[in-house]
């Protein structure tokens, strides 16, 4: 699967309370609703500048924090096509796999603003076409590359009648 | 081969295989559970499954507690839904003002053993019983819900061996502040945290506050082999029979260990807006504090509000401060009540909400103002936490907090425990 847009930089530590804010914790049930605030505790400018296909680019420990779902479920539903990382979180990572939004663990020092990105998850490859660097991640394992390709957790059992790893 | 750790022995035998760390597996669980900010989401899903029912209705929970009561109409109406769920699949509620979802799982379900999964990422405080439980997100804990088991990759362990005693005025909290300052907040990612050594150095309740933290420091479980004390708790609980001995094999294999010893450990606050942030509480004796929060599932036990109250009795807070407490369950709030720990802490100046999470989610009771400085025994001082980006939070003991609500300042709990 390729995937092509632009980069959005991040720093690090960015927690489920700067993506999903618990000042909006009545919205859960309205998820396009909590989408217009995506991020907002970390960037003001990225719900409403935000395209179809750009990425999240981010240093360590992406998602820390809360088991809110909703985090990476807004950030799918803004748009991104993918969130790179230097690490992330293990409850952010698994609700991603889950919910079909692919995670990248990358060192992402070489990616500036802007830059337009070309991710290949099968080859494991990130292509800075704006600065002409490359970098290669490990893909992720067939179990969980699997389940996201099936388009997360509960398309993959509807699909196989039940979890195959 | 070599011996087995505690989450290698509870995920294989949940599993039905010999796993290692490192594999994956699909494994039964015996209880999952959801919260009012993750259960609707998990509902959703089910439904998506195109299922109207639960694998195992009387272990499947919706705890209603980050809102309640509930502040506003959304939030009544997940409750509603949630409550229509329940009703036609035979699943639990768990009622506005029985309280956090943790601590109920502690005082009536938890046991050794266990295979426990729930939508809230401080699931992990039932590791303080030898269970393996652990947080997900709505889809997973759906699954779980729907089916009666979910997808593990079986964690590598870190070993902590503690040694030696508390000082006076020094607790768990203190303890597990200093171990993720120690590591980092990413220090444990994906890892399962194994206690071992002078465990008997803490009560249930103190290890409750420990295993609950495990996922400030990014990992899977904070477990506690079972021994004496956790039999004695489960017994007086009404569920003695429960009682098994889960213990780690003498040849298994860590990936790190990690020794403690509990005589230096000092009265420790996480500082904003990392937990990983500490310092001595005595070295931030500048910093002037607006409220002052005693509760959650970390601390909001009847040990945490005792310790409160004997600080605070016949006292008042400074002027400016506002102390706000809350009980982690009916049971802690009835008992709290009947010590006379309640109306201690409120002639003191104090406020008690109903239980449940109170402010610590951002959500209602408590949320800060611009520039607002809280102390709080919670678990979390993330930007925003607390319901505004512009507050400071930091986190400590219920004696550290209790000290400092007498003083305005964060203030070395030792200072007035003379």
């Amino acid at each position: 699967m390729k995937l092509r847009g632009k980069a959005w930089k991040f720093g690090d530590s960015i927690s489920t309370d700067h993506i999903a804010p618990g000042r909006y914790f009545h919205l859960r049930s309205n998820l396009p609703e909590l989408a217009k605030h995506v991020l907002e505790d970390a960037r003001a400018d990225f719900a409403a500048g935000v395209k179809p296909g750009d990425f999240i680019v981010a240093g360590w420990n992406f998602g820390l924090g809360s088991s809110r779902e909703h985090a990476p479920t807004i950030i799918k539903l803004a748009g991104v096509s993918a969130v790179l990382a230097r690490s992330f979180a293990r409850i952010f990572f698994r609700n991603s796999i889950n919910i079909g939004l692919p995670v990248i663990t990358v060192d992402t020092s070489f990616i500036e603003e802007g830059d337009e990105l070309e991710v290949d998850l099968g080859e494991g490859t990130v292509k800075d076409l704006t600065n002409g660097k490359e970098a290669r991640f490990r893909p992720l394992s067939p179990q969980l590359l699997r389940i996201l390709e099936d388009g997360g957790l509960i398309e993959h059992i509807k699909k196989h009648g039940d979890i195959v790893l | 081969m070599p011996g087995k750790t505690i989450a290698e022995k509870i995920l294989s035998e949940k599993s039905g295989t010999d796993a290692r760390a490192g594999d994956m597996v699909v494994a039964r669980v015996d209880l999952a559970f959801a919260q009012d900010g993750t259960g609707p989401l998990a509902v959703r899903q089910i439904e998506k499954l195109g299922l109207d029912r639960v694998a195992n209705p009387s272990s499947t929970i919706f705890f209603f507690d980050h809102a309640a009561p509930s502040p506003r109409k959304e939030l009544s109406d997940d409750h509603i839904f949630m409550r229509e769920f329940s009703a036609r699949t035979g699943a639990l509620v768990s009622e506005v003002g029985e309280g956090v979802c943790h601590q109920l799982v502690a005082e009536e379900r938890a046991a050794p053993g266990m295979l426990i999964v729930g939508a809230d990422s401080h699931t992990c405080t039932a590791g303080a019983f030898g269970a393996f439980a652990t947080g997900m997100g709505s889809t997973d804990v759906a699954v779980a819900m729907a089916t009666g088991k979910t997808w593990f990759r079986i964690p590598e362990s870190f070993r902590i061996v503690l040694s030696g005693n508390f000082q006076k005025g020094v607790y768990a909290k203190d303890l597990i502040l200093h171990i993720i300052g120690d590591i980092g907040a990413d220090g444990a990612d994906y890892k399962a945290l194994e206690f071992s050594g002078n465990i008997k150095a803490l009560d249930m309740e103190s290890r409750l506050t420990v295993s609950n933290m495990a996922v400030e420091a990014g990992a899977k479980a904070g477990l506690f082999p079972s021994d004496e004390i956790t039999k004695a708790y489960l017994a007086e609980r009404g569920r003695g029979e429960l009682f098994r001995e889960i213990y780690p094999d003498p040849d298994a294999v860590y990936e790190k260990t990690l020794e403690y010893d509990l005589s230096k450990i000092e009265p420790t606050v996480s500082k904003p807006h990392t937990v990983d942030n500490t310092a001595l509480a005595k070295e931030l004796s500048d910093v002037r504090i607006h409220q002052v929060f005693i509760g959650t599932c970390t601390n909001g036990r009847l040990s945490d509000l005792r310790v409160a109250a004997e600080i605070l009795r016949g006292k008042k807070v400074a002027p400016g401060v506002r102390l706000i407490i809350g009980p982690a369950s009916r049971e802690v709030y009835l008992r709290a009540m009947s010590e006379g720990i309640l109306a201690a802490l409120v002639r003191a100046g104090g406020l008690v909400l109903p239980p449940g999470c109170g402010p610590c989610v951002g959500v209602h009771q408590g949320v800060l103002g611009k520039g607002e400085v809280v102390l709080s025994t919670q678990n979390r001082n993330f930007v925003g936490r607390m319901g505004n980006p512009e507050g400071f939070i930091y986190l400590s003991s219920p004696a550290t907090a209790a000290a400092s609500a007498l003083t305005g300042r964060i203030t070395d709990p030792r200072e007035v425990m003379k």
